[in-house]
């Protein structure tokens, strides 16, 4: 059954740079790089070497606890470097791609099959790394059965990427992908859509539900708060709605494709538009061909302005995200900045601070904090922003002091890091939210597992 | 750009030194830091805890100037110097140069010695902690001249400071952690360990203990009394405590209450200011209108229960307490320190509930609490401190019951599903 999610809690935060609706093809990255971090909480077990060729869709990794699990190169080409950070922890494969791209193929796919069958298929084919589960916010886990399974539809976080826009015309894929989801959960697969413009509204073997209010309606956090919570002992899978795309094709042609399009966005970019390109380019390829400048004082961000990673110049697309963001570096003092009146800055207090006289500008911010670390002092601001049926300060307190029963009762389970970007963004006393929730979950996932 | 870059370069080269918490404190003062976000949210909101503190402070400041303007007024009225002013609020007689600089040259002495000593202290542990200066004592440091009695000693204020900062906050964690409201605690700890200086008919007016005292001396000398008639500045609590006919029988003495021209402690006189200020804190979203809401609310009630009792005629007129139970019930909010209790202290976030039903029912409580201990206790007619403070320390069980809601109402959902 069908039930509309509408919040009132939340804030759309505008920003300069919003990335216009034309997609122009990247120029082909020489090379591209994989990061095991970004598959938080996999420990890789190394199949290739370095001088290794691969073809796209050739494992390169697979998850040490779960040997089933495995992570495929995105290209054809060489394996050029394997990155390693202390105690030869894997950073990076860096593989060299070859100019005409070949793929390995891994049979078109009986859509018949069952739910076991179907299981294997995306575990050996890389496209398992795409579903992620709830509690913890890690890689689903095969071997739990999921109560059901969310897709966002819509992305409400600042300069994200239009999905309606970008998954138009994938209506095959994507539908080959739902299909196949569905069979893989006893419940249903949730999808959340912001109109029915959207690719995803139409589609069979899933429950289409419409989304309206203030960011962090589109976070599927947010979804899975209001229709179906993940009570202890229960998991639900999440899946990025572009992500189906690879999964779809895969389904139906075979070929691990991991082609997407990408949003390059931010203030610091003179022609914000889209790009086709691939996971794990060099993002080098997009930026200063665009408007960002060379050695210029910006920030490279893989994924939106809350949640996304930083990157350096020479740095490439995380595996999830399908946005880069640049906006420009804060690294400056300013004269009486804690007590002018503020005009080009966010903020949903009143104290001295404009931007309430005017909702709809866009505004230009950068990376400055506005001020120090310190204690937890403010109360009450979080909850405004903050749409899910849970204490954030409560549950961020009790991270803090690690007692595990109290994040229990506090509904861990239920949240992600990114749940609590807004409440970070706006947090008076500066406090890392979705680090003190990342470090919460894993130790969670490490005590109770 | 040279002041800026001469404090940056000074500050990285002395980057391990044990003192730097106390030059970043002048440093950030003066400068928003150059800091940058990392991971997480790439962007930040415009307030910091500064900006939020500031605006509290920017609140109190038509109070203390007020209190200055009021503390000059009351000692000249009450030595004979000027008539009663006329036309209230507006009056020409109360806004003159002579009124405020008495008032200035005893509030300045308070302020200074409040922000200093709790600073420094405040350094003090920061250096040691190893952390940065936070800014909750900038507010504290100002609500502490503010509600004492405008004689207060010097050093009795500085001993306060000190007590009230390492013990009310410092020994807890520092800002953020303590559970009473800093400037609460300073002020029970004057108020249990100097009464005499707290409290009674003779503190409320500059001047007027000096004036005892000199009387005493002469009697004792045996010279002549003239010109030193004892000086009685009572506060309308005081005397309604005392079952004296009330102070507030015209609407020109209620006018006078509301805008703050009667004796008091420096900064809570002024229910129209303290009003104004509440209403400019709800407005910056920076104070919570459910704590002043629900504690005026709690006040009227028990207020109206009080004055159920009067009318069922279950006390006689010649009760102890029959004075303030007979007081109009709205009459409360205008007299003594409630207002600015309800407004600036009440609402200290780190002390109050930190949950938003939770905040109804502490403001409630803090109300009712107030007008509870007004009435039965003669001895100290202002409930406001010793309600707040003991509301300080059921906050967080009043939270404790809220969040118990929100889990089990996880609990049950689990339960629903298992069964």
């Amino acid at each position: 059954m069908s039930k509309d999610i509408k919040i009132k809690k939340g804030l759309d935060i505008k920003l300069v740079g919003e990335a216009d609706k034309t997609v122009e093809q990247a120029i082909v990255s020489n090379f591209c790089t994989i990061r095991p971090e970004d598959f938080h909480s996999v420990i890789p077990k190394l199949i290739a070497k370095e001088g290794t060729r691969v073809k796209a869709g050739d494992v390169l990794f697979y998850n040490k606890d779960i040997e089933a699990m495995k992570f495929v190169s995105p290209v054809s080409g060489e394996i050029v470097e394997i990155e390693r950070g202390p105690r030869r922890r894997i950073d990076a494969i860096k593989i060299q791609a070859d100019k005409p791209q070949s793929h390995k193929d891994f049979g078109k796919f009986n859509m018949n099959s069952d739910a076991a069958s179907t299981k294997a298929h995306l575990l050996a084919s890389g496209c398992w790394a795409f579903i992620k589960q709830r509690p913890y916010d890690v890689i689903a886990n095969p071997e739990k059965s999921p109560k059901s399974i969310f897709i966002s539809g819509l992305s409400t976080a600042p300069l994200a990427a239009d999905l309606d826009f970008v998954l138009a015309g994938k209506e095959e894929a994507l539908q080959a992908a739902v299909s196949a989801l569905s069979k893989l959960t006893e419940g249903q697969v949730h999808i959340g859509v912001g109109s029915n413009n959207s690719p995803l509204a139409s589609m069979n073997d899933a429950t289409i539900h419409n989304v309206s209010g203030p960011h962090p309606a589109g976070n599927v956090g947010t979804h899975i708060n209001k229709l179906d919570p993940v009570n202890k002992g229960e998991t639900v899978w999440t899946v990025n709605a572009q992500d189906l795309v690879v999964i779809g094709e895969l389904l139906l042609t075979g070929k691990f494709n991991a082609e997407r399009i990408v949003a390059l966005a931010g203030s610091s970019v003179k022609k914000p538009r889209y790009f086709k390109t691939i996971i794990g380019s060099e993002v080098a390829t997009m930026i200063y061909d665009n408007g960002v400048e060379k050695g210029g004082n910006d920030r490279i961000i893989s994924g939106n302005v809350l949640s996304g990673k930083q990157l350096k110049p020479d740095g490439s697309l995380g595996f999830y995200d399908n946005v880069l963001t640049v906006i420009p570096e804060g690294d400056d003092y300013e004269f009486f900045g804690w007590n002018k009146p503020v005009f080009n800055k966010i903020s949903t207090s009143r104290a001295f601070t404009f931007s309430w006289l005017n909702p709809k500008k866009k505004y230009e911010l950068n990376t400055n904090t506005n001020g120090e670390h310190r204690a937890f002092v403010v109360t009450g601001s979080y909850e405004k922003v903050f749409p899910l049926d849970i204490y954030p300060m409560q549950i961020l307190k009790a991270c803090k002091y690690e007692d595990l029963d109290e994040m229990e009762a506090l509904g861990m389970y239920e949240v992600a890091p990114e749940d609590f970007a807004l409440t970070e963004f706006i947090c008076v006393s500066k406090q890392p939210h979705q680090d003190i929730i990342r470090k919460g979950l894993d130790l969670m996932l490490k005590e109770i597992g | 750009m040279g002041l800026k870059s001469n404090l940056h370069n000074f500050r990285e080269k002395n980057k391990d030194k044990k003192w730097l918490p106390a030059f970043s404190a002048i440093h950030t003062f003066l400068y928003l830091p150059n800091e940058t976000t990392h991971n997480g949210t790439h962007i930040k909101a415009a307030d910091d805890l500064k900006r939020t503190m500031n605006i509290v402070i920017m609140a109190m400041v038509p109070c203390l100037l007020f209190g200055m303007f009021n503390a000059g007024y009351q000692h000249h009225l009450a030595f004979g110097d000027i008539q009663q002013a006329t036309g209230g609020f507006f009056s020409s007689q109360f806004w003159t140069m002579d009124n405020f600089m008495v008032g200035f040259w005893k509030v300045l002495p308070l302020v200074i010695v409040s922000y200093g000593v709790g600073l420094l202290i405040e350094i003090l542990f920061a250096m040691k902690n190893k952390h940065e200066v936070e800014e909750g004592y900038l507010v504290t440091g100002m609500l502490v001249p503010l509600i004492v009695p405008i004689d207060t000693p010097l050093w009795m204020l500085a001993v306060a400071v000190a007590f009230g900062v390492v013990i009310g906050k410092e020994v807890f964690g520092g800002t953020g952690m303590n559970i009473l409201n800093p400037a609460l605690t300073i002020r029970a700890f004057l108020f249990f360990a100097y009464p005499t200086w707290m409290s009674g008919d003779k503190v409320w007016v500059s001047g007027a203990k000096g004036r005892d005292e000199a009387i005493a001396v002469a009697k004792e000398a045996g010279t002549s009394l003239d010109g030193l008639d004892a000086i009685s500045g009572e506060t309308i609590l005081g005397s309604l405590a005392q079952n004296n006919s009330s102070m507030l029988d015209s609407a020109g003495d209620l006018w006078n209450a509301f805008y703050g021209i009667i004796p008091g402690s420096i900064g809570e006189t002024s229910t129209l200011l303290i009003l104004l200020a509440g209403l400019f804190l709800v407005f910056t979203k920076i104070g919570s209108w459910r704590i002043m809401l629900s504690s005026a609310i709690g006040a009227l009630v028990m207020g109206l229960i009080f004055n159920g009792v009067v009318s069922s005629e279950w006390i006689s007129s010649s009760s102890k307490f029959y004075g303030l139970m007979s007081t109009p019930f709205w009459h409360h909010l205008l007299i003594g320190g409630f207002a600015f209790g309800t407004v600036f202290m009440a609402t200290d976030p780190v002390t109050a509930s930190q949950t938003n039903k939770g905040k109804w029912i502490y403001g409630f409580l803090v109300g009712f609490i107030s007008i509870m201990i007004r009435v039965f206790n003669p001895a100290y007619p202002e409930g406001v401190m010793l309600a707040i403070l003991l509301m300080n320390v059921f906050a967080p069980t009043i939270d404790h019951y809220v969040v118990q809601g929100n889990v089990k109402k996880r609990l049950k959902r689990l339960k629903v599903k298992t069964a």
